[in-house]
């Protein structure tokens, strides 16, 4: 399925990453967002009330953000392609209704443009440290999908592929861009209408008598109906059966939460995805995501001049973790240098994933400001030693 | 690679000067524009500043760190930000809002009295595009064509020929400014 010329700003526009989002957002077919706007994401929702007027789209500015991300639960539910925007504690406040949209398996996007934290933290400044809030931050077993721009124009792309992700798994997908990315105004090149190839939804083809919301298909995925078309559903947040109905026992509990969990892990290989880049021979392999992936750059650069094998693993999609390949490199190169806007939240996956094969270093930083490359450069340096 | 930063009082189109740098430099140049602007407090009212890297390849580093241009269009913007302006930078100034120190190192001070233009063109708001016009011309960083374009694609419809005029008059300040300094270094 292709996107709606009426929808794409096709060519080159000179764009913040936050209007990159909005952007791309629209050119998923995107409809409703309700959000409670917040700095730094305010402008992601201020381009959406711009745009939805010419396009066709509502924007509901809710009493806060619990009310957002239920809202867009139930517009998934009711056919719409829904968002919602946030930040900071905006983003603690969404948890709740996050495992919502998991248990209801309602396709929906969530940027989180992160800012410093915790607590309200730094409004105005960058952080890269919501990322195991996103994969955990909801009560219970549950798998998400997150992807994590460097640029505006990744922010534009990246939102059409979490749209894309959310319709294909059912699975609330989060776009985890930051405060320097979102506030950053860049080139961003839109492509034609015809060459955005967007994830249809998987409204059902079964009568009303037959269809089950909470069957999966071959993939674990039910098949989904929007309300009001007949179909009388039952959907719920407690545990629930085939028809969506209540029921309280361990069996019905394995049985849904095993598939909630499984429909991301058992398809993880169709899911992750990753830059890589001279990892053939290397010695050390910069292992980043987002903003720290892209002034990690003149650090490499610097460190491969002195002859250093510095191979290079940037991760698109930071949720599911590419495991799998991780192990694989571990075994070949000395050791892993992770830059993060944190104190060490995706460098544990790192460890953990490379099963003591290679060593593992942490290039913390506490937010605020991006990494200067030259403490990434050190870190390079002492993991070669 | 060009780093500059553009500083002023909120409300002077500092940021919105920034914007249309990069829009010139990336979109109708084809090279690598990134501007970040400064949130908080401190942009409302008082001191504000935008900050563009201009480059032939990709910007990586996306903020600026020794700037080579600095344009200052009020007191605060100078004294806050030129100390940290290259000793071989170029300093653009509104000569009748910012009375510089001697120049330190081999800076250089190009001045224009871009609000004094603006208010005999009918409209203090367009003082940014005067200097927009004399930084196209002084710091030759984009091309002429490219800066005309960006002008007149990010300003409203209504008020384009303005804005269009008010670059006129930078530019054509910044050419005799130019000639006039070629002049003294012949004599």
């Amino acid at each position: 399925m292709k996107a709606n010329p009426k929808n794409v700003l096709t060519g080159a526009h000179y764009l913040d990453g936050d209007h990159a989002c909005s952007e791309g957002a629209l050119a998923a077919g995107c409809n409703f967002v309700a959000g409670y706007p917040i700095t730094p994401s305010t402008e992601v929702v201020e381009r959406m009330t711009e745009r939805f007027p010419t396009i066709g789209g509502i924007f509901i500015q809710m009493e806060d953000e619990l009310a957002s991300m239920a809202a867009v639960v139930g517009a998934a539910w009711s056919g719409a392609k829904a968002m919602t925007v946030t930040s900071g504690p905006g983003f603690s406040l969404m948890m709740e209704n996050i495992g919502l949209a998991a248990m209801m398996e309602a396709p929906c996007v969530i940027i989180n443009v992160q800012r410093g934290g915790p607590s309200t933290g730094l409004p105005t400044l960058p952080g890269q440290a919501d990322m195991m809030q996103v994969r955990w931050g909801s009560h219970g077993d549950y798998e998400i999908i997150a992807l994590s721009p460097n640029s505006p124009q990744e922010c534009f792309e990246f939102t059409i592929k979490a749209f894309n992700l959310s319709e294909k798994y059912r699975v609330p997908t989060f776009v985890m861009s930051d405060e320097c990315v979102g506030h950053m105004t860049e080139k961003v090149i839109i492509p034609p209408a015809d060459q955005i190839e967007l994830e249809p939804r998987r409204y059902t083809t079964l009568s009303p008598a037959e269809y089950l919301p909470f069957k999966p298909e071959k993939d674990l995925v039910p098949q989904i109906i929007k309300a009001g078309d007949g179909y009388k559903i039952h959907i719920t947040g407690l545990t629930h059966d085939e028809k969506g109905y209540p029921v309280m026992n361990w069996q019905t509990q394995e049985k849904l939460v095993r598939r909630l969990v499984d429909k991301i892990r058992l398809n993880q290989d169709k899911i992750v995805e990753f830059e890589e880049e001279n990892t053939g021979d290397a010695e050390v392999i910069l292992l980043s995501y987002g903003i720290s992936s892209r002034v990690a750059i003149p650090a490499i650069q610097k460190a491969r001049k002195e002859g250093i094998k510095v191979g290079v693993l940037r991760l698109i999609v930071v949720w599911p973790f590419p495991e799998k390949r991780i192990y694989q490199l571990a075994k070949k190169i000395k050791a892993f240098v992770v830059p993060e806007m944190n104190y060490g939240q995706i460098v544990l996956e790192v460890e953990r994933s490379a099963k003591g094969q290679a060593e593992v270093y942490l290039v913390p930083h506490g937010g605020g400001w991006v990494h200067d490359p030259e403490d990434i450069y050190k870190a390079i340096k002492e993991a070669v030693r | 690679m060009t780093e500059i930063r553009i500083s002023g009082f909120g409300g002077q189109g500092v940021i919105r000067m920034g914007y249309i740098i990069g829009k010139a430099a990336s979109i109708y140049d084809n090279k690598f524009a990134t501007l970040t602007q400064s949130f908080g407090p401190e942009a409302r009212g008082s001191s504000c500043s935008a900050q563009v890297v201009v480059s032939e390849d990709q910007v990586l580093y996306p903020y600026i760190t020794i700037p080579n241009i600095l344009v200052a269009m009020s007191q605060e913007g100078y004294s806050r930000f030129e100390s940290n302006l290259s000793e071989d930078g170029m300093l653009l100034i509104d000569e009748d809002l910012v009375k510089p120190n001697p120049p330190r190192g081999r800076i250089k001070i190009y001045s224009i009295p871009s609000a004094r233009i603006s208010e005999e063109l009918g409209n203090k708001i367009i003082a940014n595009i005067v200097m927009f016009g004399f930084f196209t011309v002084i710091t030759g960083l984009i091309t002429e064509e490219a800066a005309r374009k960006a002008v007149a694609n990010s300003v409203p419809q209504r008020l384009m020929d303005l804005n269009l005029k008010a670059f006129e008059r930078g530019y054509k300040y910044g050419k005799e400014f130019l000639a006039k300094q070629e002049k003294s270094v012949n004599v």
